[in-house]
């Protein structure tokens, strides 16, 4: 039993006399009239959210397919973006991959960050310090995306610099870590470290909730075989909230993959003479940046529909990704009852 | 609790009749122990570094000028990039503006998609509701403005005004209000609707008068939190809703300043001035942030039910 993940207090749970839950379906309603206006009118609100997600995609699409349908080069294979002009040629390639590698390094900071002070703020930390720590994370998510972004590039950027040659000093000889000759402050890896910021406060909290709602005889049965505060943890609170760290990391990859302004701030574009390499010390632009960027030349149909098959994209991207997540904790509930 | 692995029998010496030796620790697994400890409160303090880091930089940067009174009264009008002075009234005040237009639309709407979760809903429709309220919670800001142009202006051929902004806005605000709702509605007992219904009262009246009021402060807080996080988006203030140095409040014409887009608008400058005013305008939303954050936090700790 977990009451407030499920969201129903036992009471709830338990049968009513002809055997069905107390709250179910419909049947305290009278049938007159304020019943069924009020009824209706929150059906219609629910029936909305449906239609706006619906909306949202259906329009993205409407306006994304005659310019697609103008596209002379393959849309999910280009590295161009020339959305303009008589012959427009623009694909996604580049972006999806900026947005892929900046999404990653955030999660491979933050998961493991996120899911440590999680840990602290449940089972390490004294009681006193709990209610303050929890709220000083939660407090990052309260900071705008576009403080981030323009505090990255004023202050903390130069401070990634000497990371940065270090690393591409020592691991230059992977492609990945190429030194591509770009400032420290504008590459793809300070984009990822400044989401790992943004995505942690998301992260901690979900997992902190989970951490919480392990049986007090899980941990104690733990304990009492002999195990370690950190063997407990081990093998009581991580196996039962796996899935509640894997659906957070899903709503923290989802955060990264659609952050806009923080990252328009930071990263430059590629370099038009070296241009796109396997390094993730180079420049990019991710599908957020890159639109947002152009938001100042939507003036033609063709041109718009073009940043708006990108965003697409994004939506169908963010889309899977909360879609996954929501399954994840599902099963988790199908699973504690 | 098939999971539990530990190696404690072992690991024990065979234990005399005189003496038991009870689960002593095998020194390896005290390091590792007290090594997690470590890493833990580390973790803590690693995290809390940006956050003093960033306060501490705003602060000191901005906090100059907020101490000023024009800050708080005089717009941007005729100030260019290399002059000192004025303020950023016009800015709060279209932000401000915005959010409670954006309150006004989705906390009906949201609070009423929650009273059907929980009250009414069952079936089909409402997991779809409960799963399309998730996917909205992660719909990125840039892919609601996008939407809204799409809308607003490619489709029905309007101008960009901030009411689209607002219309944006909405989207993202709805799901935390829907979820934060949800969870108070069902933190009230059961025992009150069926006492309301023993008596005889519809269930629209017992969910008005007695279920909504039992779970008011608790609603409050999740719409202040709602605003707070859509009061610092400016992906869909980029799209839909340019910048202007002067106060404005025509909602469907013309442009209106927010904080978000002043700092967007002067962030590429090099001019002193213009740097400061930044820094400032950045501490101001992230006060105005906080302070709703905090009030929500405030007014929740009144709340008749409790998690």
């Amino acid at each position: 039993m977990t009451p407030t993940i499920t969201g129903r207090s036992t009471v709830d749970e338990l049968p009513g006399p002809d055997g069905r839950s107390p709250l179910s379906g419909d049947r305290a309603s009278t049938g007159r009239l304020g019943d069924r206006v009020f009824g209706g009118l929150a059906k219609g609100a629910g029936i909305l959210v449906v239609g706006i997600v619906a909306l949202v995609g259906t329009f993205l699409v409407i306006q994304a397919v005659p310019a697609l349908l103008n596209n002379n080069v393959n849309f999910l294979t280009s590295r161009e973006w020339v959305p303009s002009g008589t012959e427009p040629r623009f694909g996604i390639l580049d972006m999806f991959w900026a947005t892929t590698v900046t999404s990653i390094i955030a999660m491979v900071i933050a998961v493991p960050l996120g899911v440590a002070v999680a840990l602290f703020i449940t089972q390490y930390a004294p009681g006193w310090l709990r209610g303050p720590a929890a709220a000083t994370i939660d407090l990052l998510a309260a900071v705008p995306s576009i403080v981030y972004g323009f505090w990255g590039l004023t202050i903390a950027g130069q401070f990634f610099t000497p990371v940065q040659h270090a690393l591409s000093k020592v691991f230059g000889w992977i492609p990945v870590f190429d030194d591509a000759g770009f400032s420290a402050k504008s590459t793809l890896a300070f984009a990822g470290v400044i989401l790992a910021i943004m995505v942690l406060p998301i992260i901690t909290a979900i997992s902190r909730e989970v951490f919480q709602q392990v049986p007090t005889a899980h941990k104690e049965g733990a304990l009492a075989l002999g195990a370690t505060h950190w063997e407990m943890i081990r093998t009581a609170v991580l196996p039962f909230g796996k899935p509640g760290i894997i659906s957070a990391s899903m709503l923290g990859l989802g955060r990264a993959l659609g952050e806009t302004l923080a990252v328009v701030i930071l990263l430059s574009g590629l370099n038009s003479t070296a241009g796109w390499s396997w390094s993730v010390f180079n420049g990019g632009s991710t599908f957020a940046s890159k639109i947002a960027g152009g938001a100042s030349e939507f003036d033609t149909p063709q041109k718009t529909g073009a940043y708006i098959a990108a965003g697409l994209v994004l939506f169908v991207l963010t889309f899977a990704v909360n879609a996954v997540a929501r399954i994840v904790i599902e099963r988790r509930k199908a699973f504690s009852e | 609790m098939s999971t539990v692995q530990l190696d404690v029998t072992s690991q024990a010496p065979p234990a005399s009749p005189m003496r038991p030796e009870l689960a002593s620790k095998s020194s390896s697994r005290a390091t590792k122990d007290l090594l997690a400890r470590v890493v833990m409160w580390a973790a803590f303090f690693i995290a809390v570094v940006p956050l003093v880091w960033i306060l501490g930089s705003v602060i000191i940067k901005g906090g100059q000028m907020l101490l000023e009174s024009q800050w708080w009264t005089n717009s941007q009008a005729g100030i260019t990039p290399r002059r000192v002075g004025g303020g950023a009234a016009h800015a709060i005040q279209g932000t401000i503006y915005m959010a409670l237009v954006t309150a006004a639309m989705s906390v009906p709407i949201g609070v009423l998609t929650a009273v059907y979760l929980v009250e009414y809903g069952r079936g089909r429709l409402a997991r779809l509701v409960s799963f399309m309220v998730d996917i909205l919670t992660g719909i990125p800001s840039i892919v609601a403005a996008l939407f809204i142009y799409a809308l607003w202006v490619s489709t029905i051929g309007l101008q960009r005004v901030p009411f689209a902004v607002t219309l944006a806005l909405v989207i993202l605000m709805i799901p935390t209000v829907v979820r934060s709702t949800e969870e108070m509605l069902k933190l009230v007992p059961n025992e009150l609707r069926e006492a309301s219904y023993a008596l005889g009262v519809p269930k629209w009246k017992t969910i008005m008068k007695v279920v909504l009021p039992t779970a008011f402060s608790g609603i409050i807080t999740g719409i202040l939190l709602g605003l707070a996080r859509v009061m610092g988006e400016t992906a869909p203030l980029i799209i839909l809703g340019p910048y202007t140095k002067v106060i404005a409040s025509d909602l469907f014409g013309g442009l209106m300043a927010t904080l978000p887009t002043m700092i967007n608008n002067d962030r590429g400058e090099n001019l002193q001035p213009a740097v400061d005013r930044v820094w400032a305008a950045a501490l101001t939303l992230i006060l105005l942030i906080f302070v709703l954050n905090l009030l929500g936090r405030f007014i929740g700790r009144f709340s008749k039910v409790k998690a």
